[in-house]
Order: C-alpha cells, then structure tokens, then sequence
C-alpha cells in the first residue's frame, strides 16, 4: 500500500515523466497488497465451493476471469447447481453485480482525460472493477499524476485478477487431496468472507438494514420458493429494508 | 423442469457461464461507464438498488451457512452458525478486519469439527 505513495514523491517535477508502461507496471507491483491477499484467500474459497457443487475446472477459471465479482460468481454457481434457467440466473446475476454500476461511475471521472482517453481503454480496465480494486484505487489513485492513473490502475487490476486466477486453479487442483475438515472449512470461507466485507463496505444505515433482511429472508425464501428465492429475497428484503427507512427518515410524504 | 435436460448438454454451462455471468456483471461495469457523469450516484433510485443487491447477496450469505453443499452439509448446522459468529464477533473487536474475522470463523469451525469427530 506505501508504493503508489512512493510513485508520487518520485514523480517529483525533476524527474522525467513516465510512460504508460512504467505506470502499469508499477501498478501491477502494488498489487502484492494484503486486501489482494485476502481476496485470494476469498477465492480459494470458492474453489472449494466450486468443487463441492461439482463445477468442473474449467468452468470454474471461466467464471472467475469472465465475471470477476465473487458475489456473482457466487450466485452463479446456485443457479448452475440448481438448474436454473438461463434468464431467471441472468437477472439473479445481474442484481447481484448492480453495485459495480455506481463504483464504476464512481471511478471514471478520476481516471479519465476528456478528449484523449479512449473510450474502449475505459471499458477494459472497468471489468477491474470489483471491491477489492475500487478501493484501493479510491484511496491511492488521488495521489498520482492524472495520466498515471488508468495504466496504474489497469495494471494493478489485471496482475491482481491473474494471481487470483492462477490461485483458483491451483485451489481447485489440490483442494481433492486435502482431508475433509479442510475442504469443508474453505466453504464456509465465502460466506463469512461476504458477511464481514458486506458490512464493511455498508455506507448507510439503510445497506446494514438490508443486509439484516437479505440473512432472515433468504432461508424462507430457499425453503418456501426454491429455484426464484434470491431474486425474492432481493426484491422484497431490498424494497422493505428501503421503505422501512425511508419512513423512519421521515421521508416518504 | 426442462432445464435440467438442458444442462445434460456439454455447453450449456459454458453458456450460462457467458451470458448469465459475464455479460449480465460486465454490462454494468460498460453502463458505469458511460453512464458517469449523467446521474447522480447517490440518487433514491441507486440506494434503492444497492438495497436490493445487498439483501440478495445477505440471502445467499445465509443459505450458504445454513444449507450448504457437499461436505460441509455434514457438519451440525449450530456448528456452522456458532462458527460464523465467532467469525463476525471477532471482525467488530478488531476494528472491522476482515482477515480477523474469516480467520477466527474458520478456527472455530475447525476446532468444534475435529472435537465432534473424536467425541
């Protein structure tokens, strides 16, 4: 996390400006970071999870390089497990991963030169865009020259998304050959994972209020309506979580 | 369900894999794209939608610790609840470190586990 800081005083005025290259480089060697750590930790995680929902290897790499947002890939993996069709999984999927929406509009403006950044240069280094990255470029993308920024942060985004791929894989490799307990226990990592970053990521009282719903609903909707439950869950603990407060913020006259 | 013939095929994963995986997270991220600069992001609508993706990611939070898959399933589900809050208790005493947090659930897992299995 001290590197980008390190960049910034190097890029002092007497030093010659750098190229995209450099910064991407640069951006890939922050990435050796402890939130990247536990983001990998994460996804042996899924590994785990992957295996003993009876994803195939390839499936599971497919998952993790393509979506790379764990939640999605999370629910994915239900939909696959369960037979779900392919449209009631595509919108299951897609309101899980609607959060990445507004984090990207988020970080664009930073990114960005108007008038000489291109556009399908945006659109590559935005499927970087997943928690871990966000923040880390939130933080640290502030202290660099702006024409540092999208190499630097492309950069920390793709070394970040192939150690974790590679790390998936080899997970998914050795995860048969440990004992039981272990390969158990990397199951339960995901949703304690989710739990804990779920609520630290919660900027208002009314994501914490949702987040309260979603845990109580979605065992009664699994229970009650098999198959569709996360999408009720959502919509419904969502909206009441949002009315509930909204009411109570005095707001809905 | 018809599903369920569906998926006997060899690349209907890959499918869901493409469309109800990538395109359905990346379309969001190309959407942030353009969309930045246009709308506000912390308008009523957008709180509405995180409300609405964090209640679906809470849902599959706990059915994931209460009804889990393979192996796991094994496990006496107040193990697998004592566990997770063991985990959670810990991330609040540590000032919200997530790593504290997964690391103390998993102990706890492993240890109730292993003391089960010798009982």
């Amino acid at each position: 996390m001290t590197v980008p800081k390190g960049t910034a005083q190097t890029n002092a005025p007497e030093d010659p400006p750098k190229s995209d290259r450099e910064w991407f480089l640069l951006g890939a060697r922050a990435a050796i970071s402890i939130p990247a750590l536990i983001l990998t930790a994460a996804f042996v995680g899924f590994a785990g999870l992957a295996r003993e929902t009876g994803l195939t290897l390839a499936e599971t790499l497919l998952m993790t390089g393509f979506i790379w947002a764990l939640p999605s890939i999370v629910v994915l993996t239900g939909a696959l497990s369960s037979g779900m069709g392919l449209i009631p999984a595509a919108i299951a999927v897609a309101l899980a991963s609607v959060r990445l929406m507004p984090m990207t509009m988020a970080l664009m403006p930073m990114v960005k030169i108007p008038g000489r950044t291109k556009n399908w240069h945006l659109l590559v280094a935005s499927h970087f865009v997943a928690v871990t990255a966000w923040v880390f470029a939130m933080r640290n993308l502030p202290d660099l020259p702006r024409e540092a920024r999208l190499p630097f942060f492309t950069g920390f985004g793709a070394s970040v998304t192939t150690f974790v791929f590679c790390m998936t894989g080899i997970a998914y490799l050795i995860v048969e050959r440990m004992p039981d307990v272990v390969a158990g226990a990397l199951v339960l990592l995901t949703p304690v994972y989710f739990l804990c970053s779920l609520w630290g990521a919660a900027r208002l009282n009314v994501d914490k209020a949702a987040m309260v719903v979603g845990l109580a609903l979605g065992p009664v909707f699994f229970l009650y309506l098999p198959g569709l439950d996360l999408l009720w869950t959502g919509l419904i603990g969502g909206t009441v979580a949002y009315l509930g407060m909204r009411v109570l913020r005095g707001g809905l006259s | 369900m018809t599903d369920g013939l569906l998926y006997e095929t060899w690349w209907w994963p890959y499918v869901m894999i493409l469309v109800a995986g990538w395109l359905a997270t990346d379309v969001w991220r190309w959407i942030g794209v353009f969309a930045s600069g246009r709308l506000r992001e912390d308008s009523e609508l957008l709180i509405w939608v995180r409300c609405v993706a964090t209640a679906l990611v809470a849902g599959l939070i706990s059915k994931l610790i209460l009804f889990p898959q393979g192996i796991l399933g094994d496990t006496p589900m107040w193990l697998r609840i004592a566990a997770t809050c063991a985990g959670f208790a810990a991330f609040f005493l540590s000032r919200q470190k997530v790593i504290v947090g997964v690391l103390a659930a998993e102990a706890f897992l492993i240890g109730g586990w292993m003391l089960l299995d010798v009982l």
